[in-house]
């Protein structure tokens, strides 16, 4: 099938999911069976899709054109692959997990849930295919209003609060600064589309460009950039299926893929590196590393450390971003897939752990891992991916991370920061683990479990399964990384 | 400077009128009383339109004398007459100003212009001057929209007072007040009982 | 299509379209007035407006493919320019063919709540007082007479407070409402005569094309000119509802019968912003009116309190209804804004925000209507828990308030993009500010209703599952799915909203 054909299909088949799912209310089986068919067939339609792509050229597809000057339009290019395939590849692991979360704590209004996450699917599909800025900055709105209502979920005071400063962070920033650096991109140079090495090369005054930098780094809330990350902690009160796809995925992942894209293609390496402001975007990122790590290690609730924790090593791809080298640029990228398979086992954990035991607060784990070995091995074995220990996943990205940093021009300061900020991930996330596996003499027995039984297995498979996931991960990379390489590299000019 | 007042007299009882109207509308709180106002206010407009129709010296707009033979002399006569007529309503003979700089002026005697090619359309120059008849027409027009406007708020003023049993507007909105209070109440009853 | 619709039009509407337009539904409101029963009233009015709404499609199809794009009718055949002149070309054609197709949806939808609000015996006379408010609002449109638009004007608005003041059956306060809207709305229309006969005494003609064709000739200078525009501007932004000349609206809109509200919030106030666009780019000469009176700094700075003050009062209203009437007062700041940068860009980037103003609004105001409906309330509190009980109707409901923010895919994204666009071409850098901060402002606001709709438990007992009826739902989804429609694919809007700009600031065919 051809590429711009498979474009189509992408884009129809969470959409076709979110009907299946609707038209078979009451029939929960049947509804699931549908959420993870679909699930599944999107993700051999990526891998498709991301087949077809040669030489860092993808296919593209012209939709419509909404507005003189705004088309909606698809081109896929590698890093819009990779960000796909992690999308839906973990939104299969993601399904058998929420059956087991959602059925294991008895939710009301579970096919909302379902459409609700299609849909945002949905959403993350158009960004990540986006042929232009126009495309990217419509379906980022689908992807931010579609997760409203899995935020606002359990419906009770607490989530309304979280659900609504997560809309108005989202909203306010993208409509406020994001939308009109698009329309300001667009008046400065007559188009949106994504060219490599740069749209606005040449076409901007470093003084203007400084000022649109500042309007796409912090507009694009996703991203979670200091001072707008606090919608990240807020949005916890998800149920955890929605915080480990949504937030450690798909969300947050759009927005930081998002940045990484239009530091590429929008503004290229040779511009970036001329901007004032790119250093100081740089320096805004390095502070929320060590700022976010700092905080996390102060909340004792598992989901508010996770959270934080995000915020940091969102930071990252930012860093890598306005690092403007291909190093920076090749990490960042990285970044996206490692710390997507680690943060999602955290986090999917945690979920198994809530739904055993009711538990959220770390300090009453100690010693549990003595009853749920499995989760908690998975859980260390994610913090140690996030730490960046090889043979996991992580490892990669701080390497190449710190490459980039060392290569580019005075900005070997943040080499430290990335040194300091794995020192500090050691001190949030691995204590959990090892407390609960070797618990010190003299814990009290942890209560018994709530839910009869412990975790379903639904939800303790899936964590399991990322965890060995970060492992494969790690010796794979060799190959994503020689897929991304034609995007990152900057084209000679 | 006496002069200067009382040439356009009519302009300053438009002026006075209008303001008199407004006051009274913005100022009363007897909801007839505002009626009345406004009422004052319009009839200052139907004035100054009948004041642009006046064409010194010309008479009412019916055809007489050669005209009404139904032929118009020559072209250039009728046209020499039309800028010789002096602009508008004022009562003085101001020919001795020739082109006044005061602006209302001016545009009164572009009107009798415009009135005087307008006739010219018509019949291709007329012998004697008339006023134009125009501006009275659009009044009547304006008359009729304005008693419509006034028996609409009569009769508004009459609901009002079966509702209120007033028709004062302050004694109205203090009773609209209470009501929104109570609205309120029951809303913050309501939130009180939601949560 | 509109070739199609235009192919059932009998051969009398090609040729006397602009005429029929009007007299249609004022012969209409003629008989409505003798009609038995609301019934009867309602399907001449349906009969009335799709009598209109063919009338202007043709006249569409008429001005796109004329040479000039102007269709000119002589009234009684009276010759231009002494006799009146209906003058139809891209710039009214616009706006005729809006208010004919939302007065068509109004007028379908009103039966269920005027059977509600209205009184048995008061039915037949309210459709007649609709037809008549109509006719009137589309004369506005329609005709090239300086004179004969205040006089239309004035039917649509003496129309309006009569239909205003019928929701004082439900509630007392309609009444000063309406007399309130009364007096405002007859100083605006008088400040609007005073400002033409200006005009008329300078250039002795009240035919708008004329009149543009004298005033090139004179002197920029001209005070009594200066005055007729300034009486001109400050009466029709009286009836626009331009900041701070508002204050006659959030009344009306709240305590008006729900139907009238709907239909005059996406007409009334858009004609007087077409008067507006008229007088100030096509009368008077953008030279003038953005140089010599300043035009554009009045305005422009005007719009955006409106933009940022009205929307925070609708922030904080506890009524649906007012709050959504605040909201207007904030969107008419939008349009005007675009209006008054005075470029082509920025006109059309206003006129596309009034047209799905327009449109969403009237969603809105249907969809409440609906809940006045079936559940006699208009407080935020009432519409708690709705989503459930009546999903079809919310979920119209969100849209067009999601659309009202400026959400992408719907049709207010479409033109805040396009009017964040022209303001960055012209370098407006605070107005964008303003822009961002009024959508974000709107975003509390709907979201508040929304949120009670559809996460807070239902908070009146009697709320079974009820949705409003078919008649309501069919015209409220038309507009919704228009709403989405234009938020997808909008160029066929622009595209007229782009022709009705460049029609304003040439106007062609100028004897």
């Amino acid at each position: 099938m051809s590429g711009e054909v498979l474009i189509l299909i992408v884009l129809a088949i969470p959409l076709l999911t979110a009907a299946g799912i609707f038209l078979l209310d009451g029939v929960p089986d049947l509804r699931e069976s549908v959420t993870i068919g679909g699930a599944t067939a999107l993700f051999l339609a990526v891998i498709a899709l991301a087949s077809t792509i040669e030489g860092g050229v993808g296919p593209e597809r012209e939709l419509l054109q909404a507005a003189p000057g705004f088309v909606f339009a698809f081109k896929l290019e590698p890093l819009g692959a990779l960000f796909a395939l992690v999308a839906s590849g973990l939104w299969i692991v993601n399904s058998f997990y929420s059956i087991g979360y959602m059925r294991g704590n008895r939710e009301r209004n579970q096919t909302r849930f379902y459409i609700c996450f299609a849909i945002a699917l949905f959403g993350a599909m158009g960004v990540a295919m986006s042929g232009n800025l126009f495309t990217l900055f419509v379906f980022y709105e689908v992807l931010t209003l579609s997760t409203y209502p899995l935020v606002a979920h359990k419906g009770d005071a607490a989530a309304q609060r979280g659900a609504r400063i997560y809309l108005l962070t989202l909203l306010g920033t993208s409509i406020g600064l994001f939308l009109v650096g698009v329309v300001w991109t667009s008046s400065l140079a007559g188009s949106l589309d994504f060219v490599p090495g740069g749209l606005l090369d040449g076409k901007i005054s470093p003084s203007e460009g400084s000022i649109l930098l500042l309007l796409f780094a912090f507009g694009i809330g996703k991203a979670a950039l200091m001072p707008f990350h606090f919608w990240l902690p807020n949005a916890m009160v998800a149920p955890t299926p929605v915080s480990a796809l949504l937030h450690a995925v798909a969300v947050v992942k759009a927005g930081v893929f998002t940045v990484l894209k239009i530091a590429i293609f929008i503004f290229g390496a040779d511009l970036l590196t001329e901007i004032p402001a790119t250093d100081w975007v740089l320096g805004v990122a390095c502070f929320t590393i060590i700022v976010a790590s700092l905080i996390a290690i102060t909340k004792d609730n598992l989901k508010a450390r996770l959270a934080y924790s995000t915020v940091a090593q969102l930071a990252y791809v930012t860093a890598g971003a306005m690092l403007a080298t291909s190093a920076g640029f090749m990490g960042g990228a990285l970044q996206i897939a490692a710390h997507a398979a680690g943060k999602i086992t955290l986090f999917m954990c945690a979920g198994a752990i809530y739904v055993a035991t009711g538990k959220t607060e770390i300090s009453d784990m100690r010693g549990l891992g003595q009853r749920m070995p499995l989760i908690f091995v998975a859980f260390l074995i994610g913090s140690l991916s996030i730490i960046g220990v090889p043979p996991l996943a992580g490892a990669w990205p701080k390497f190449a991370l710190m490459q980039g940093a060392g290569l580019s021009e005075g900005h070997g300061y943040v080499v430290w920061v990335l040194i300091v900020s794995s020192l500090l991930n050691v001190a949030y996330l691995l204590p959990i683990p090892i407390l609960a596996l070797m618990a010190p003499k003299g814990t009290p027995e942890p209560a018994p479990y709530k839910r009869e039984g412990g975790a379903p297995a639904l939800t303790v498979l899936p964590p399991v399964f990322t965890a060995g996931l970060c492992l494969v991960l790690f010796f794979a990379m060799g190959l994503v990384g020689d897929f991304l390489t034609p995007i990152t590299t900057t084209p000679a000019t | 400077m006496l002069e200067f007042i009382l040439e356009r007299a009519n302009y300053w009882a438009i002026i006075g009128l209008m303001m008199v109207g407004l006051y009274i509308t913005f100022q009363s709180t007897n909801m007839i009383k505002r009626l009345v106002g406004l009422s004052i206010f319009q009839t200052s407009v139907f004035l100054f339109y009948i004041t642009l129709g006046k064409v010194a010296g010309g008479s009412a707009p019916i055809l007489y004398g050669a005209d009404a033979k139904g032929h118009g002399g020559h072209d250039g006569h009728g046209e020499t007459e039309a800028h010789g007529t002096e602009a508008a309503g004022a009562a003085v003979d101001h020919a001795t100003d020739g082109p006044s700089s005061d602006e209302v002026t001016q545009a009164a005697e572009e009107g009798a212009h415009g009135a005087a090619e307008a006739a010219s359309a018509y019949g291709g120059g007329l012998q004697e001057v008339y006023s134009n008849p125009l501006p009275h027409v659009l009044i009547l027009t304006a008359i009729v929209v304005g008693v419509a406007t006034l028996s609409v708020g009569l009769a508004l003023v009459v609901r009002i007072r079966e509702a209120y049993g007033t028709i004062e507007a302050d004694e109205v909105r203090a009773m609209d007040i209470v009501t929104a209070d109570a609205q309120d109440a029951d809303d913050i009853e309501l939130a009180a009982e939601a949560s | 299509m509109l070739e199609a619709i235009a192919g059932l039009a009998p051969d009398v509407i090609a040729r006397h379209g602009a005429a029929l337009l009007v007299v249609i539904p004022l012969v209409l409101s003629g008989i409505a007035a003798f009609m038995p029963n609301g019934r009867l009233g309602w399907m001449l009015s349906i009969a009335g407006c799709a009598g209109s709404l063919l009338c202007a499609v043709v006249l569409l199809l008429q001005v796109q493919t004329l040479p000039g794009g102007v269709v000119s009718y002589e009234l009684g055949g009276w010759d231009v320019p002494l006799g009146i002149e209906f003058r139809i070309d891209a710039l009214n054609v616009l706006f005729l063919l809006l208010i004919a197709a939302v007065g068509l949806l109004a007028a379908i939808f009103s039966l269920p709540t005027v059977v509600a609000e209205v009184r048995q015996e008061k039915r037949a006379l309210f459709y007649a007082a609709y037809l008549i408010c109509f006719a009137g609002l589309l004369g506005v449109g329609a005709t090239g007479d300086a004179f004969n638009l205040f006089v239309f004007l004035e039917i649509s608005s003496i129309s309006t407070y009569v239909l205003v003041a019928l929701g004082g059956n439900r509630d007392r306060r309609a009444f000063p409402a309406a007399l309130n809207y009364l007096m405002m709305g007859t100083i605006g229309a008088t400040f609007f005569v005073i400002g033409v006969g200006f005009l008329y005494a300078v250039t002795g003609t009240l035919n708008m094309a004329d009149i543009a064709l004298r005033l090139r000739d004179i002197d920029g200078s001209n005070r009594a000119v200066h005055a007729g525009f300034a009486f001109i501007v400050v009466g029709l932004g009286l009836k626009s509802a331009m900041w701070p000349l508002h204050q006659w609206l959030p009344n009306a809109y709240a305590y008006a019968p729900s139907f009238v509200t709907m239909f005059l919030s996406a007409t009334a106030t858009k004609v007087a912003i077409y008067a507006l666009i008229r007088f100030t780019f096509s009368v008077f000469t953008p030279d003038m009116s953005f140089e010599a009176m300043n035009f554009g700094f009045l305005f422009a700075p005007l719009a955006m309190i409106a933009m940022i003050a009205c929307s925070f009062q609708a922030v904080f209203q506890t009524d649906v209804r007012r709050m959504l009437a605040y909201s207007s007062v904030a969107q008419v700041g939008y349009m005007l804004l675009g209006v008054s940068i005075g470029t082509a860009a920025g006109l059309s980037a206003g006129m596309f925000h009034l047209v799905n103003h327009a449109l969403m609004k009237g969603a809105l105001f249907m969809a409440v209507a609906g809940v006045v409906l079936t559940y006699q309330g208009t407080r935020i509190n009432d519409f708690a828990g709705l989503g459930r009980a009546a999903p079809l109707t919310m979920t119209a409901f969100a849209v067009a308030g999601i659309s009202l923010i400026g959400i992408p895919l719907t049709a207010g994204f479409q033109s805040k993009l396009a009017l964040l666009e022209a303001m960055l071409d012209r370098g407006w850098g605070f107005a964008v500010a303003v822009i961002v901060i009024s959508s974000i402002l709107a975003v509390f606001y709907v979201g508040r209703v929304l949120q009670a709709v559809f996460f807070l438990p239902p908070s009146n007992p009697r709320k079974a599952r009820q949705e409003a009826p078919a008649l309501i739902l069919i015209p409220l989804w038309i507009l919704t799915i228009a709403t989405l429609w234009i938020g997808i694919q909008a160029n066929w809007v622009i595209d007229l909203t782009d022709a009705a700009a460049t029609a304003a600031l040439n106007p062609g065919g100028i004897r």
